[in-house]
């Protein structure tokens, strides 16, 4: 399922006479260069202040991540045997026609879930959420997280908390914003120098920033000046689940076929073999 | 009665709504309600970070040997964030895990809050805090006294590098006071460095230029997993892969076990452990009988090739090679082929992180494939560095008692007869002291986690248990703090001023300058300072030997001229040395053999390092625990990797318990079955079971460590030990 392209960036008028851009932030990411290193994983909870626990490590199903890198593996015997590391964000699903019907938001009962049309951000207004834990059934990418603690930092370390990004209280569920507070920063920042639109570097993501192997490449999926327009082109480009319809605006791309296949692991035979270790 | 359809249904939907209503008309919903509420707005500590005006500070990360260029993101006071420095030369904006989660350990409840004096028993965790003149008067009389009874050599310093000016402080202190047992720690690195001294007649470091190879054929290297200075390697490797799966270098990995490296190169072989020099060799044969090697550079740069070429054709026939290494031989042929006709090809060293000494044969091996293909300080080659620790310092004055104590012979061995070639032999130490218990009265530790890291844990926790009086200088209370009597903490490498060498892997070095980003958060204080202060209260000779105020002044005398151009970049890039004439070693040698009897011990077991798990210095913090795989940790228990096929010979079972021993210890460990190793091997990760720290970390899997031996190179006399044999029952 491809998405209707747009093919350049469209601005619109608000209000009175106040102008502004609107974006449909994305990222592609390229699986032949990530190493599964979890720079990005760490990068994003030191990022986004994301609690952590003295037996983390019990249980996967109650982590907290909003990045997270998944490990899948042909299924072949050794040595035909091969990895693939997928790092997984909020996929941020546009969904399709003027209300979208993007996966988490259509559930939500306490309006908790908020789609931006200004950026195509999903993000969640944590103070709503009365933890009903609907929108994490919903969503096919498992990206979403209930805070199951309170979250709770050693004597010490709340010092290195960002104020840009609050501390989520126990009973809400969280997830990726694609660093939203960045967006915010950067516009400020825009608007300071009386610009309309950001620069391609201005908005990044953490993750993308800290991305060794340089697998992560984020921005304006409309914007035919921003890497991501060109990439996402690629024919080894693809998004996982699309039959779904969610419309995501995370694309990866590998040169495997497998690991092609393994994207829409759902749809019968095409998924055969691959198994998640 | 007969019931009918209709009826049924009404039956149902009646009881639905009868029990609907009532439950309606009971306190449950209400009840469900408020323990809802409860459960969602009862938050009694929810932090509030406080915002402030936002300044970056600029320094050098010192987590792991790479040292990266990071940023610090600070609110007011506060560090929140760290991330790559854009356009240093090393890692350029990228970042590891290890260095993203450094803010934990600078504010983690592991770091040492100030001097403190163990009460407890050795390790149990109880400590009182002291001033720090009591601390330094404590070691100064003990120190004193040790000299007074004229044994300033059963003083021993025990550190992870002899590199640098604090390193070198710590060094000169033992030489002042008289003992001539400074330890530095010991990695690949150091077997390059010997290799270098065995081909070229004096000792240089080697640098690998990733980024311009064309072909690199890794023995084991997890280049995508922390060797070399890892954030470059990695961003190499994305350099290589920026041609959309066509064309770009090819990047080939021998290796026993699908590692990360292994999974992302082009061409992956896995050859029987412990094998790889053989395999180097056979390709060096095939490349000096079908004429492929560099005849320039052979016949002009090189010496005693004819010996070698004789050794390599004599022993080393792809027929042979392949019995050894279980590679076939059209594939050895092949791959031989590919290597050397590959424009700039590069063959890479060290395995895993590069951590582990091994073999000098086997390093020598791959270090000769470079020369037969001419690359040395080639573009995308091998490049040669100066190994010149050279501070400049003013001689140190002795005394009578130090040219006695210095006059003693090592205890680890290096340097002697039996181990010319070796600087350092820390491994050996702990079957020296638990031999002769009163050979060492005091340890000194700097930025080493001896307790951890050296091999045979079992023999280094005894040896430990014998010495009377450990002092440790590290931020953290790490297992060697854990285990020492005094700890006087050095500050975070957050909070201070360092002068950083370049990081041995590089092709072009980089040396840096560490400046504080944040104001030291504990009463800590410099090691250098603290060493200095505690030679000047032993007075004489000792005190003679630092005529310096303080560290930070020592440090700007020390980089001269460089000071103000370092201060305001953070780094210098140096050049590389012309390399020497390269001499070819044709000294044939066996194998490593492994510990223990294949009768008894039919596995074989292997470290693997991890990049998500710090193993080296520094305990991994929190943020890259949580990070590892389910199939790494889970709970207390560590995994360890092995076959299927290993399972059903032995009766295992995926991600159930088993006891895994070998000739040197023995511990519970969960089963991972991957077919992501060979048959028979198995692969265990190292990083885990720290007794220091915090719950955060202590107590969680086992130490690698704890099952392997030393086994010395019999050359380089560094541990060649890259795996031990084992046994596995399921429990």
């Amino acid at each position: 399922m491809k998405e209707e392209d747009l093919g350049h960036r469209v601005t619109q008028h608000h209000g009175e006479s106040a102008q502004s851009t609107t974006y449909k932030f994305g990222m592609v990411i390229d699986l032949d260069k990530c190493t599964g290193c979890g720079a990005c994983m760490v990068a994003c909870m030191a990022e986004n202040n994301i609690p952590f626990r003295k037996d983390d490590i019990n249980d996967k199903l109650v982590h907290n991540y909003w990045m997270r890198v998944y490990k899948i593996t042909n299924g072949l015997p050794f040595p035909d045997n091969e990895v693939c590391y997928i790092p997984r964000p909020c996929m941020h699903c546009e969904g399709s026609g003027h209300h979208h019907n993007t996966p988490c938001l259509s559930v939500c009962p306490a309006t908790v879930v908020d789609y931006d049309p200004e950026t195509g951000i999903v993000s969640q207004i944590y103070t709503r959420c009365f933890g009903c834990r609907y929108c994490m059934a919903a969503c096919p990418y498992h990206v979403r997280v209930f805070n199951w603690w309170d979250p709770k930092w050693p004597e010490g370390m709340e010092k290195y908390l960002s104020p840009d990004v609050s501390p989520r209280m126990r009973g809400v569920v969280e997830k990726c914003s694609f660093c939203y507070h960045r967006f915010q920063r950067a516009k400020d920042k825009a608007y300071a120098e009386e610009r309309a639109e950001l620069r391609e570097e201005e908005y990044q993501t953490a993750c993308t920033q800290a991305c060794p192997a340089g697998a992560i490449t984020f921005g304006d999926l409309q914007n035919p000046e921003h890497e991501v327009y060109s990439l996402k082109k690629s024919p080894n480009a693809f998004r996982l689940l699309e039959h779904l319809g969610t419309n995501p605006k995370v694309y990866y791309t590998s040169s495997r076929s497998w690991v092609q296949k393994a994207a829409d692991v759902y749809m019968g035979s095409q998924g055969k073999g691959v198994t998640h270790p | 009665m007969k019931l009918d359809r209709r009826a049924f249904i009404e039956i149902l939907v009646g009881a639905g709504l009868g029990a609907g209503a009532g439950i309606t008309f009971s306190p449950l919903p209400w009840k469900l309600t408020d323990d809802i509420s409860i459960w969602t707005q009862n938050w009694p500590w929810v932090p509030v970070p406080e915002d402030g005006r936002v300044s970056h500070a600029s320094t050098i990360c010192q987590a792991c040997p790479g040292n990266c260029g990071i940023t610090v993101r600070k609110v007011k006071d506060r560090a929140v964030k760290i991330e790559g420095t854009d356009g240093y030369p090393v890692n350029d904006g990228g970042i590891c895990p290890l260095g993203a989660a450094g803010l934990q350990l600078l504010y983690g409840p592991w770091r040492v809050p100030g001097p403190v004096r163990r009460v407890g028993k050795r390790g149990a965790g109880k400590w009182e805090q002291i001033s720090w003149d009591q601390a330094i008067s404590e070691v100064v009389s003990r120190l004193s006294a040790l000299r007074n009874q004229n044994k300033p050599e059963t003083v021993t310093c025990l550190a992870s590098s002899d590199r640098g000016t604090v390193a070198q402080l710590f060094a000169r202190f033992m030489t002042a006071y008289g003992s001539p047992n400074f330890i530095g720690g010991v990695s690949a690195d150091d077997t390059s460095r010997i290799a270098m001294s065995l081909a070229q007649g004096e000792r240089a470091s080697v640098g690998f230029d990733l980024e311009n190879a064309g072909f690199i054929l890794s023995f084991g290297s997890g280049i995508i997993e922390g060797w070399g200075s890892p954030v470059r390697s990695i961003q190499a490797y994305g350099k290589w892969r920026s041609h959309n799966g066509n064309g770009g270098p090819t990047l080939v990995q021998i290796e026993p076990r699908m590692s990360n490296t292994a999974a992302k190169a082009d061409k992956w072989y896995p050859v029987k452990p412990g094998t790889e020099a053989a395999l180097a060799l056979g390709l060096a044969h095939v490349i000096i009988k079908e004429s492929l090697y560099d005849t320039g550079f052979v016949q002009s740069a090189s010496s005693d090739f004819s010996e070698w070429r004789e050794m390599v054709l004599d022993r080393y026939a792809p027929e042979d090679v392949s019995r050894t290494t279980g590679v076939s031989a059209k594939e050895i042929t092949k791959l031989a082929r590919s290597f050397a006709k590959a424009e700039r090809p590069l063959a890479v060293w060290g395995r895993g992180k590069g951590t582990a000494p091994g073999s000098l044969y086997e390093c020598m091996a791959i270090l000769s494939l470079n020369a037969l293909v001419g690359n040395m300080n080639q573009s995308g080659g091998i490049w040669v560095k100066s190994d010149d620790n050279d501070m400049g310092w003013p001689r140190i004055p002795q005394d009578v008692v130090a040219e006695n104590g210095l006059s003693k012979a090592r205890l680890d061995g290096a340097g002697t007869d039996a181990y010319p070639l070796a600087k350092y032999r820390p491994d050996a130490l702990p079957k020296v002291i638990n031999e002769k218990p009163d050979v060492v009265q005091a340890l000194l530790v700097h930025d080493a986690d001896p307790y951890y890291t050296l091999l045979d844990s079992n023999e280094v926790a005894k040896a430990f248990e014998q010495i009377p009086f450990i002092v440790s200088f590290s931020s953290y209370f790490n297992d060697t703090a854990a285990h020492a009597d005094l700890i006087l903490p050095n500050h975070n490498y957050l909070e201070r001023w360092e002068d950083v060498p370049s990081p041995a892997s590089l092709a072009r070095p980089v040396f840096g300058l560490a400046k504080p980003a944040i104001s030291p958060q504990f009463a800590t204080r410099y090691a250098a300072d603290t060493v200095m202060t505690i030679a000047k209260k032993l007075g004489g000779a000792v005190s003679d030997a630092f005529p310096w105020k303080d560290y930070p002044s020592l440090l700007k005398q020390t980089l001269g001229e460089n000071w103000g151009a370092l201060k305001k970049s953070g780094y210098m890039e140096q050049r590389p040395e012309r390399p020497g004439r390269f001499a070819f070693y044709s000294k044939f040698q066996e194998p490593i053999e492994l510990q223990g009897s294949s009768y008894v011990y039919p596995l074989t077991m292997i470290p693997v390092e991890l990049i998500r798990l710090a193993d080296r210095t520094v305990g991994n913090p929190p943020f890259c625990t949580k990070s590892l795989e389910e199939t790494e940790l889970k709970g207390g228990d560590l995994f360890v990797q092995v076959n299927p096929k290993t399972c059903f010979d032995y009766g295992l079972a995926d991600g159930k318990h088993a006891l895994l021993e070998t000739p040197k210890g023995k511990a519970k460990v969960l089963v991972h079955a991957s077919e992501g190793i060979m048959p028979g091997v198995v692969g265990i990760p190292k990083g885990l079971g720290h007794t220091g720290y915090d719950d955060y970390l202590a107590g969680k899997g086992v130490n690698a460590n704890m099952f392997l031996g030393v086994v010395d190179d019999p050359i380089s006399g560094l541990p060649a030990t890259w795996g031990i044999r084992a046994r596995m029952v399921s429990v």
